[in-house]
């Protein structure tokens, strides 16, 4: 569904992303491990279309997005729920999904989609009407995977959605990441909390230094003994 | 007390009047994050285009609108398009500052140009014959723009509000990178801010026209007052330069008679500044919050 060849990116006249290459098959749970400042971030961002490679070549769906700007990704199937929620601190929080439902795709189905993603976030449901500024970081989350959600999405990418959460928090959220691989969604997620996301995950991709240095089923990598020494501390 | 009501009635026109030419401003500055020194000098073209048609067509101002408006959001847009967007990589703000400054001294010079540095007289079509309400003498033209400041304030709110577009504009001014990961396009959505921005002054110059003499310089002489309101009334409210704009308006006018004519200014940039040491951000801004940054 995405493939990604040698793939270099970065900010500015800083290449952070040196000759990445990686798939996600449709129906897959993949994730990308990789310490503080390896290139996670920008790795999802430029497939989002956020930071444009300056070589290399992203497909989707047999098609190439490499020079797609980010509005453009997303009429495609891609949705990425950014590090740090990065939600409308002064809209409410049904604004906030609405959003997410931009496209015309997703709003000509954004009064069903609403129904099924409130169905699945109960307490997103009560807090429709409040400022999403006002919710608490585990609240805020939800809102954030709600609202990626809206947009009916093919590909989900998820960035860190436990940073800064507590421990039952983050259990929760888990959790609802679950329910939406449980329904067939194929997911790339980025991910602190490597040994559960490992667990869950089909494969994997260590990403070191913005370069990926080891790809493997999610069990294989965790039974790595790289991988259990630098991200599992075991 | 005759004299407080028409003082007060002054001041309220006068407010109506700064709003007027404001709220378009304070627009463009809170979505688009910058500041539009050019913005006097659209109004001035909205004057000169108003008097164009009025003159040539001899049709009542007002009809104007039709041609005014549409041709400002033009301009407008494509002052974003075309000078703004090029330099928004930069992100350098003195940049946009000298751009929009060189903009509205090109707009001067094209006007004297053009026109000359005599002044157009739009026909005056009846908007200056004095009404009575009890006490109090007001020009229909003032009654005119005060009701057109309320309704586009009103109509700017319910327009953000209550539209996708509206929402998306708001979104991108909240948090423009989450706004792109929503679909939108970003400087789709700032060229069309700006536009309305500048359809905005529009109407402002088809109502301002028959009340005063165009010059190439008259929008000089409105935007100073328009950046104080904007400024007091908290940088990109639309609500806030509203209020803002009557404070102003009203002080105005009653210094103007109990101060003395050349003490006006005194007492409204002493306010200005009373009002800002007292709420840095204006009265509407939002003070610096940091609440939804979450542990
Ligand atoms: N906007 C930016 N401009 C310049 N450099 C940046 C920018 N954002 C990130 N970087 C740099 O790019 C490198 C990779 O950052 P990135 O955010 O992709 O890492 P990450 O793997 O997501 O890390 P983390 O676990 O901290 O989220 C870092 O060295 C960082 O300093
Ligand atoms: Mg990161």
């Amino acid at each position: 569904m995405l493939k990604l060849e040698t793939i270099d990116a970065g900010y500015g006249a800083t290449t952070i992303l040196h000759d990445v290459s990686l798939d996600v098959n449709a129906g897959e749970v993949v994730t990308i491990v990789g310490a503080n400042g390896a290139g996670k971030t920008t790795t999802l961002r430029t497939i989002a279309g956020l930071i444009r490679p300056t070589s290399g070549r992203i497909l989707f769906e047999g098609r190439d997005i490499t020079r797609l700007s980010a509005h453009e990704t997303v009429d495609l199937g891609i949705t990425l729920i950014p590090e740090g929620r990065q939600l409308f601190p002064e809209m409410t929080v049904h604004e906030n999904l609405l959003m997410g439902a931009y496209r015309s795709a997703a709003r000509e189905k954004q009064a069903d989609t609403l129904e099924e993603v409130l169905t699945l976030f109960p307490r997103v449901r009560e807090r429709l009407d409040q400022n999403a500024a006002s919710l608490s970081g585990g609240e805020q989350q939800m809102v954030a995977i709600a609202r990626g959600m809206m947009a009916r999405p093919k590909l989900l990418m998820f960035d860190e959605p436990s940073l800064g959460l507590a421990p039952i928090i983050v259990a929760q959220v888990f959790a609802v990441i679950d329910t939406i691989v449980k329904t067939g969604a194929t997911v790339l997620i980025v991910e602190q909390n490597v040994f559960h996301t490992l667990k869950a995950a089909d494969r994997g991709y260590v990403l070191e230094n913005g370069e990926i240095v080891l790809t493997d089923s999610g069990k294989a990598l965790l039974a790595n003994d790289h991988v259990r020494q630098a991200y599992l501390g075991i | 007390m005759d004299t407080i009501l028409q003082l007060l009635a002054n001041g309220l026109m006068l407010g109506g009047l700064f709003a007027i030419v404001a709220v378009g401003l304070t627009l463009i500055f809170g979505i688009v994050k910058v500041v539009n020194f050019a913005h006097g000098e659209f109004l001035m073209v909205g004057m000169y285009l108003t008097f164009l048609v009025t003159r040539m067509l001899g049709l009542h101002p007002f009809v104007a609108v039709i041609v005014v408006v549409p041709a400002l959001f033009l301009i407008g847009a494509l002052t974003q398009r075309l000078i703004i967007q090029p330099l928004m990589s930069a992100r350098d703000d003195h940049i946009q500052i000298f751009a929009t400054v060189g903009l509205s001294t090109a707009l001067i010079n094209l006007a004297l140009l053009v026109f000359g540095a005599d002044i157009a007289n739009t026909p005056a079509s009846g908007l200056r014959t004095p009404i009575e309400i009890g006490p109090v003498r007001v020009l229909s033209g003032q009654i005119a723009i005060f009701v057109a400041s309320i309704a586009l304030v009103i109509g700017l709110q319910l327009f953000l509000q209550n539209t996708a577009m509206g929402r998306a504009i708001r979104a991108v001014a909240q948090n423009r990178s989450a706004a792109q990961l929503m679909g939108i396009n970003v400087d789709r959505i700032y060229i069309l801010t700006f536009g309305i921005g500048a359809a905005c002054v529009g109407v402002a110059a088809v109502l301002i026209a028959p009340l005063y003499p165009t010059s190439p310089t008259i929008g000089t002489y409105f935007v100073l007052t328009a950046f104080v309101v904007v400024v007091l009334g908290g940088l990109g409210s639309i609500p806030g330069a509203f209020v803002g704009s009557l404070v102003i308006g009203l002080i105005d006018s009653f210094a103007g008679f109990y101060i003395g004519s050349d003490m006006r200014e005194v007492a409204v940039f002493g306010v200005f500044l009373l009002i800002l040491i007292l709420r840095p951000a204006g009265l509407f801004g939002k003070q610096l919050n940091l609440s939804h940054v979450s542990p």
